[in-house]
């Protein structure tokens, strides 16, 4: 069977993985810790498609009806 | 006292001993001279609940010592009834005869981390101890609180020997840390203290003990009879029973509703409320005392209208005004208003019913004194004033489902035993007046009126978040008489016109003119350069322009609460304060119209002309017709069958089609041939009813449905046995070809009642649906809170969403999905 990029499908927002500099912006940004992040499952099948690891923060660019685009960040967790 | 931590676990028997200020045994609770015996169940080192006692043990008097708990050591151990089912999972876990689980080394290895629940855990025992090699024998639980293993009782005794022998490493795959298993069955029983079940004292000198008391009574009775009789070497069967029955009484003592087991009552035969029925259900000490309480400075009444007071007043009778009360401090400035209040005392409005002195004594004013504590009073006093106008005060209605359910009005002092308020803020109450009640809280605090004046006042809910309209608006009488103003071309002398203004407003210059048209008596309240075109309900046009109707008729869509543009766009454009001044003076000028016009209705509203009776008859004969031949149709079997329709449901189809059709048929006749009535005005101006009401009792009321079909149930093929089987035409199904005027037939009378008991219930069900619906989703966003850097976060502090709803619009404010900025900036600065 034909193997299927689930992040090419329409209704899968972008993901990507901040690097350690985005990362920290992120943070300071918002005055928090990574723990108060939402967060997101190592197993999720995006995450494993983006070899994200623990610890690693993600940004979704997500559509919105109202405003466009929506960002958000998810931590990476065990799991 | 800074609590660090908080441990949930099973307590430990030592802890019992060590928390206990005192071991009890006496089956006694008080002496001949009535004072509690020590070592019984009122022992005086358990705490205080009698005035002027002091405590045994802390020395603090009522109130100081919240009490300390004894304890009881039991003659044999029983189970806890709530953990009878931990214990039987335990029990089936490990050997009957070493006590090691039943579990492979290697697979314990193997699921070491996992924490897997006692089922699962189940799944992987060995039916051969893999320890000792012994057999394993059949274990029974048999509800509530016994054992067994093959045809053995296993005793309390027992129980415990089996559990003390697990070892920790053991315990530790089964998930107990800290824990002993065989703490699960009970030896020492913790006795609360008296302050959690005070005894009353009655008129008569009795003393009436509560139903904790009375159960430990039992539980310590039984307890000494079973060690007498073991020491006295009683036969065993005697020892048994006994041991069950205490049993018995400390398993009621836990719950009282245990299936299978008779309830414990007291001797009138009431059923005893003990541990569990403290705590369970909404009136338990969760949801009834912790998560909800009374609250002190409320009242509540029935509610009824006046149009007289603004829609941020709510009326409040004098008697709940001199109740209700607002502390004032005592400055300099007030002083003098202050003692006013004072020497007017508890009996006279606006007095005053207590002054709270700088060291905090609190003193009641009566007739008496109050001449002495006016003398007294020197600034820092604090003076607990009556109510009077324009006070703050939250003013709510249940079921509060929405934020509109609890809003903040200035308090407006009237005779009278009921709430008023303006008829306009009905709808985000959703209240009317047959009867309803609701409540009002007095904020204490200058910080809690101000929030609430700024977060809560009913200007600040003009608009609902769940549609961005006003959700506050006029409606009933108030579009009638509008409508009646402002329809077609009326014309209004001098006298007629100055009178309608002048009840509105006494400022306002009267225009010079001979006469007046509705319209134009409309446009003196309209702001100045307010211009706005809208479809009225009817489809007909209405232009406003720099603040002058034009055209058209104002109605529900107009002003109406939740549909008024024109009051959009008045709040939009001009503010919450614009928008309660015209709201106000159109609710008055509707009412000063009604009552110089007159209005009522009739059942001569719904007359037709014989032609139009006619009309109405020959539809109703063609649409049998047509029916009679589509089931005609139907049974040749020519019918055109729908796409993914059985033959059958495609004639039920067809025949609702020309039904509907039908119905809108005869909307339009009615329309052309009734009188312009009251009763059709206020349908076409959407103050009340619809055509569909007048429909319904002039002509006739259709198809009575049932789940959306048409009538079919009753009988066998039928729905009544007047009809043949498999009828399936119009009238054995459903189909009422009358109006409530001309009155119904038996038959199409009970159709009529089955299609009205459904909608019954499915309102009612709907209602609960939404109601635990709303419970559960309160539940669950009840700490997420906007913070200042405009993030969502929740009570540990942790991002829920880095914008408000991902846009960050106020859905109140937002207009067609969105903000137009341009336009804002042009009416700003443009």
């Amino acid at each position: 069977m034909k193997e299927i990029d689930i992040r090419k499908h329409e209704v899968v927002p972008k993901h990507t993985l901040l690097n350690e500099k985005e990362k920290e912006e992120l943070l300071k940004r918002y005055n928090i810790t990574l723990k108060q992040l939402p967060r997101i499952l190592a197993s999720d099948p995006v995450i494993k498609l983006l070899n994200g690891q623990p610890g690693d923060v993600v940004m979704i660019e997500r559509k919105s009806l109202t405003a466009g685009q929506a960002d958000y960040f998810r931590v990476v967790i065990k799991g | 006292m800074l609590v660090e931590r908080i441990e949930f676990g099973i307590i430990n028997p030592e802890m019992v001993k060590r928390l206990a200020v005192a071991k009890l045994s006496k089956t006694e609770i008080y002496d001949q001279e009535g004072y509690p015996i020590e070592g019984g169940l009122m022992d005086p080192r358990l705490g205080v609940v009698d005035p002027g006692v002091r405590c045994r043990t802390c020395g603090g008097s009522v109130g100081e010592c919240q009490g300390h708990f004894g304890y009881l050591e039991l003659t044999k151990p029983v189970v806890h009834v709530h953990y009878a089912k931990i214990l039987f999972g335990l029990l089936k876990l490990i050997c009957r005869k070493c006590s090691r689980i039943l579990i492979d080394p290697k697979e314990i290895e193997k699921i070491q981390s996992k924490r897997l629940g006692l089922k699962e855990l189940m799944k992987l025992t060995r039916k051969k101890c893999p320890y000792c090699n012994s057999e394993q024998g059949k274990l029974k639980f048999i509800k509530p609180y016994s054992f067994s293993e093959g045809a053995e009782l296993l005793s309390p005794v027992k129980l415990r020997e089996r559990l003390e022998k697990i070892p920790n490493e053991d315990l530790e795959v089964i998930g107990f840390k800290k824990m002993r298993p065989e703490w699960l069955v009970l030896t020492l029983l913790p006795i609360p203290p008296v302050t959690v079940r005070p005894s009353i004292t009655l008129e008569t000198g009795e003393r009436s003990e509560d139903d904790l008391t009375h159960k430990l009574v039992d539980i310590v009775r039984i307890n000494e009879r079973l060690k007498e009789n073991i020491d006295l070497g009683a036969p065993d069967f005697i020892i048994e029973d006994l041991w069950e029955l205490l049993q018995y009484h400390i398993g009621t003592y836990f719950d009282n509703e245990i299936s299978g087991v008779p309830p414990a009552r007291h001797r009138s035969g009431r059923i005893l409320k003990t541990l569990s029925q403290r705590l369970k259900t909404k009136e338990g000490r969760f949801r009834g005392n912790l998560a909800g309480k009374r609250v002190n400075f409320s009242a509540r009444t029935v509610i009824s209208p006046d149009p007289m007071i603004n829609i941020d007043e709510v009326g409040v009778p004098e008697v709940i005004a001199m109740e209700l009360t607002v502390p004032v401090r005592v400055s300099e400035n007030n002083l003098e208003t202050m003692k006013k209040f004072v020497v007017n005392g508890p009996d006279i409005w606006p007095g005053a019913n207590y002054v709270i002195r700088p060291d905090g004594r609190r003193k009641k004013i009566t007739p008496q004194n109050k001449e002495e504590i006016v003398k007294e009073i020197t600034p820092g006093y604090v003076i607990e004033r009556h109510l009077k106008d324009g006070d703050i005060a939250l003013f709510n209605r249940q079921p509060s489902l929405h934020r509109m359910s609890v809003m903040a009005h200035r308090v407006r002092v009237m005779p009278g035993k009921t709430f008023r308020l303006n008829l306009s803020v009905c709808p985000p109450y959703n209240a009317d007046f047959d009867g309803d009640e609701m409540n009002l809280h007095i904020p204490q605090t200058e910080e809690a009126q101000v929030e609430a004046q700024i977060l809560m006042s009913v200007q600040k809910h003009i608009r609902s978040p769940r549609f961005s309209g006003p959700i506050i608006g006029a409606f009933r009488d108030q579009i009638s008489g509008l409508y009646l103003l402002t329809e077609g071309e009326k014309k209004f002398s001098r006298e007629e016109f100055t009178q309608l203004i002048r009840a509105v407003d006494t400022e306002i210059e009267i225009p010079e003119k001979e006469y007046m048209t509705g319209k134009e008596i409309f446009s003196i309240f309209l702001p100045k350069n307010f211009s706005i075109e809208l479809k009225a309900k009817s489809g007909e046009k209405v232009v406003i322009k720099n603040g002058k109707l034009i055209e058209g008729p104002i109605d529900k869509a107009a002003v109406g609460a939740e549909d008024g543009k024109i009051l959009d766009k008045i709040e939009r454009e001009y503010g919450a304060e614009a928008f309660k001044k015209f709201l106000f003076s159109i609710t008055r000028l509707a009412i000063e119209v009604l009552m110089k016009s007159g209005f009522s209705i009739s059942i001569s509203d719904q007359d037709l002309p014989p032609q139009a009776t006619q009309e109405i008859k020959n539809m109703i004969e063609g649409v049998r017709k047509e029916v009679d031949q589509s089931i005609e149709q139907f049974e040749r079997g020519e019918i055109k069958i729908l796409a993914g329709r059985t033959p059958k449901e495609s004639l039920e189809h067809a025949i609702k089609i020309t039904l509907n059709q039908s119905l809108n048929k005869i909307e339009e006749v009615l329309n052309k041939h009734l009188k312009n009535n009251y009763t059709l005005m206020m349908a076409k101006s959407g103050a009340r009813g619809s055509l569909v009401n007048m429909v319904q009792t002039a002509a006739m009321i259709g198809q009575e449905t049932i789940m959306g079909e048409r009538m079919q149930r009753g009988y066998i093929d039928r729905t009544f046995p007047h009809f043949k089987k498999g009828d399936i035409s119009l009238e054995a199904k459903g189909f009422v070809g009358r109006g409530f005027k001309s009155g119904l037939t038996p038959f199409e009378f009970f159709f009529d009642a089955i299609n009205s008991r459904e909608s019954l219930m499915d309102k009612s069900l709907k209602t609960r649906h939404s109601g635990y619906m709303e419970r559960r989703l309160v539940g669950a966003l009840q700490d997420l809170k906007v913070e200042y850097d405009d993030t969502v976060r929740d009570s540990a502090n942790r991002i829920v969403q880095f914008v408000p709803g991902e846009d960050g619009l106020d859905p109140s404010k937002i207009e067609r999905g969105g903000l137009d900025v341009d336009r804002i900036a042009d009416r700003l600065f443009g």
